[in-house]
């Protein structure tokens, strides 16, 4: 598609240096996680970039998101800080929450980024009650919830595009489906076939999107935010992606193949953008490499950032749990 | 003083936090046009309108869920689930959502959430799934507050701290409790959480009890006044508790029975023994002496309920098996 993408070179640019910013801030906290430099747990997004770079690309600074335990691709695209960010992986008191949350709990309200979720289908409520809240105050927001295809097997899921679907509420659910709810094939968890029936049974749009190619994700989530700012109530979008590495950073992925993951990095998100660019003639690969060390700049500072950062005091550890007497 | 129903006292407490805050709303289920499954917010759908009086479908976790969302993004939901036994269904959201966020997220976002709920039943016969006092459960969750509504007085000026309030909090009403009538004062007042009420003084025993098990032990009070000196303290807030009340006054009487309508194990009146007998243990003639249901179901069968369930001369035996009165 020359034509589409010679319409959105200059956007298509930019998404593609976020993305490079999101793969290489993965990749690094992979090797991190490997020299055992990062405590707990790290789920990572790589292969999915496409996904929180278009979907995000499609909302503003004061819209709301919510995320899952493999949200550092969100949260990046949303506008949070590599620095403060890897800070709250490595447990450090510059960290986005102190060093409360890690990986698997970033948050940074202020930004509307209500937070990563350890547990599974959990965002959607919290994204009906963002909407509710714009709702009630009047506002012109939309709340994009993130959530892994496993989670359509969470009942609270089900109640929560229920409840916005008979409210109206401005939320836009974006189903990340990478084919594997933690160790098992998707199509061994949900009997159906497709995603797009979930939207339906509730009587929203739902559509399913190429999660490969950040145009398709933005132009789709646009579309859906667009209607839910005007009134018209949720949506469903189901982009299909692949996750590269496994569930959980030092699984062995014995549940599946090693061409099974070659033939969806043919269709990587990253790669193809730079190939139709280039082809193209809107960047070249010069530029394309100073994406990439730009990058690598930012996260050998974010790295060291976080190296540099003291823990928090031992007091910190029972501080923040309640607000002050009433 | 006028005399008013709890479940008025509650409804004037939603009315007026209603009227005062904007950024509140009502949310449960046959809240609004059916005015509550026990009509508390009778009028409220009226006065304020579908959109601050929400009716949702049948999703307690959506409902509590929905509601962490809502404190997290500016507004102060005030939600209502039916029976304390239907928060097993939303017990997620309260205990890894809503109370974690405050902590997990750094200290700065707050989760001004309230829900309301139902604890008792089993006087109504409503059997194993309708009828469990559930607030310690709630107790064992961090950055959540539990507030009990024990007297119609209590329920108003306490409902209306707990709305105000930043943290999320689980406050816990008593279906037998909302026709008890007491004395509500016209003018609005909140009560502070975390301060018990002496409800009466005595010298020989102290009676701490909550719900139902105060009324009880009111009466009971009353009732064996001849014999025995019953101070009988209402500690309204779990968490925070009022440990200091407690202990001064097991202090002064040396003898201590608390009675709770929960599971003995692990619950409410097992925590505060525990704290009385650490703050007061030279004090005591006595082990503090635990009124409560006995690690079983709630039964249906009126004597079998009967059976399981303290009433008046469960607290009134624990009295009289205190030493050396």
């Amino acid at each position: 598609m020359p034509d589409e993408v010679a319409a959105h070179a200059e956007q298509l640019a930019d998404q593609l240096q976020e993305m490079i910013l999101i793969r290489e801030f993965e990749t690094r906290v992979s090797s991190l996680f490997e020299d055992n430099e990062l405590p707990g747990f790290v789920h990572l997004c790589l292969g999915q970039e496409a996904v929180a770079t278009g979907a995000c690309w499609a909302i503003d600074d004061d819209d709301y998101i919510t995320s899952t335990h493999r949200g550092h691709g969100h949260s990046i695209a949303k506008g949070l800080e590599p620095d403060r960010m890897m800070a709250e992986l490595f447990g450090k008191e510059t960290g986005y929450c102190g060093g409360k949350s890690g990986s698997m709990h970033i948050a940074d309200v202020d930004q509307g980024m209500l937070g990563a979720n350890g547990i599974v289908g959990a965002g959607p409520s919290l994204a009906a009650g963002a909407g509710l809240s714009i709702e009630q105050s009047d506002e012109d927001r939309v709340c994009l919830s993130f959530f892994g295809e496993g989670s359509m097997a969470e009942g609270v899921v089900h109640e929560s595009m229920n409840l916005a679907g008979v409210q109206d509420l401005p939320v836009v659910f974006v189903c990340e489906n990478n084919q594997y709810g933690e160790m098992t094939p998707a199509e061994d968890q949900h009997n159906v076939d497709g995603f797009e029936a979930r939207g339906e049974v509730y009587d929203m749009p739902a559509e399913t999107v190429d999660g490969m190619s950040v145009q398709d994700v933005y132009e789709a989530t646009a579309e859906a935010v667009e209607r839910a700012r005007d009134g018209g109530g949720p949506s469903l979008l189901i982009c299909e992606t692949y996750r590269y590495h496994g569930h959980y950073e030092g699984d062995p992925t014995t549940y599946r193949t090693d061409e099974e993951v070659e033939q969806w990095r043919e269709r990587d998100p990253i790669d193809t953008l730079e190939a139709s660019l280039v082809e193209g003639g809107h960047i070249d690969e010069d530029e394309i490499e100073e994406m990439r060390a730009a990058a690598r700049d930012r996260i050998d500072e974010a790295v060291q950032f976080a190296r540099d950062s003291d823990y928090p005091d031992e007091e910190a550890a029972f501080e923040g749990v309640y607000t002050e007497e009433i | 003083m006028p005399e008013k129903s709890m479940r008025h006292a509650i409804n004037d407490a939603l009315s007026e936090e209603l009227a005062r805050d904007d950024s509140a709303y009502l949310i449960g289920e046959d809240i609004g046009k059916a005015g509550g499954s026990f009509a508390v917010t009778r009028g409220l759908h009226d006065e304020f309108g579908g959109d601050r009086v929400i009716d949702t479908p049948i999703s307690e976790a959506a409902i509590v869920g929905s509601s962490a969302g809502a404190g997290l993004t500016g507004s102060r939901p005030i939600a209502e689930i039916m029976y304390a036994d239907f928060m097993g269904l939303a017990a997620d959201q309260v205990m890894n959502q809503a109370g974690l966020f405050k902590y997990m997220f750094g200290g700065d976002v707050t989760v001004p959430l309230t829900i309301r709920t139902v604890n008792g039943g089993p006087g109504s016969n409503a059997a194993a799934q309708h009828s469990k006092s559930l607030h310690g459960l709630f107790m064992h969750m961090p950055g959540v507050r539990v507030v009990l509504a024990n007297t119609a007085y209590d329920a108003k000026g306490l409902l209306k701290s707990a709305i105000r309030s930043d943290d999320p909090v689980v406050f816990f009403e008593h279906m037998e409790l909302y026709n008890r009538e007491g004395e509500v004062p016209e003018k609005s007042y909140t009560l502070p959480l975390g301060e018990a009420a002496v409800e009466r003084e005595g010298a020989d025993v102290t009676v701490v009890a909550t719900q139902k098990m105060l009324h009880y032990a009111l009466d009971v009070a009353s009732s064996v006044a001849d014999d025995i000196s019953v101070e009988v303290i209402n500690p309204r807030t779990l968490k925070p508790l009022d440990v200091e009340t407690l202990v001064e006054s097991a202090k002064k009487t040396g003898r201590v029975v608390v009675a709770d309508e929960s599971v003995i194990q692990n619950g409410p009146a097992s925590y505060i023994a525990r704290r009385i007998e650490e703050e007061a243990f030279y004090h005591l003639e006595a082990p503090v002496e635990v009124v409560g249901v006995d690690d079983t179901p709630i039964p249906f069968s009126p004597p079998l309920t009967e059976a399981v369930v303290p009433d008046a001369s469960d607290i009134e035996t624990a009295i009289r098996g205190m030493p050396r009165l």
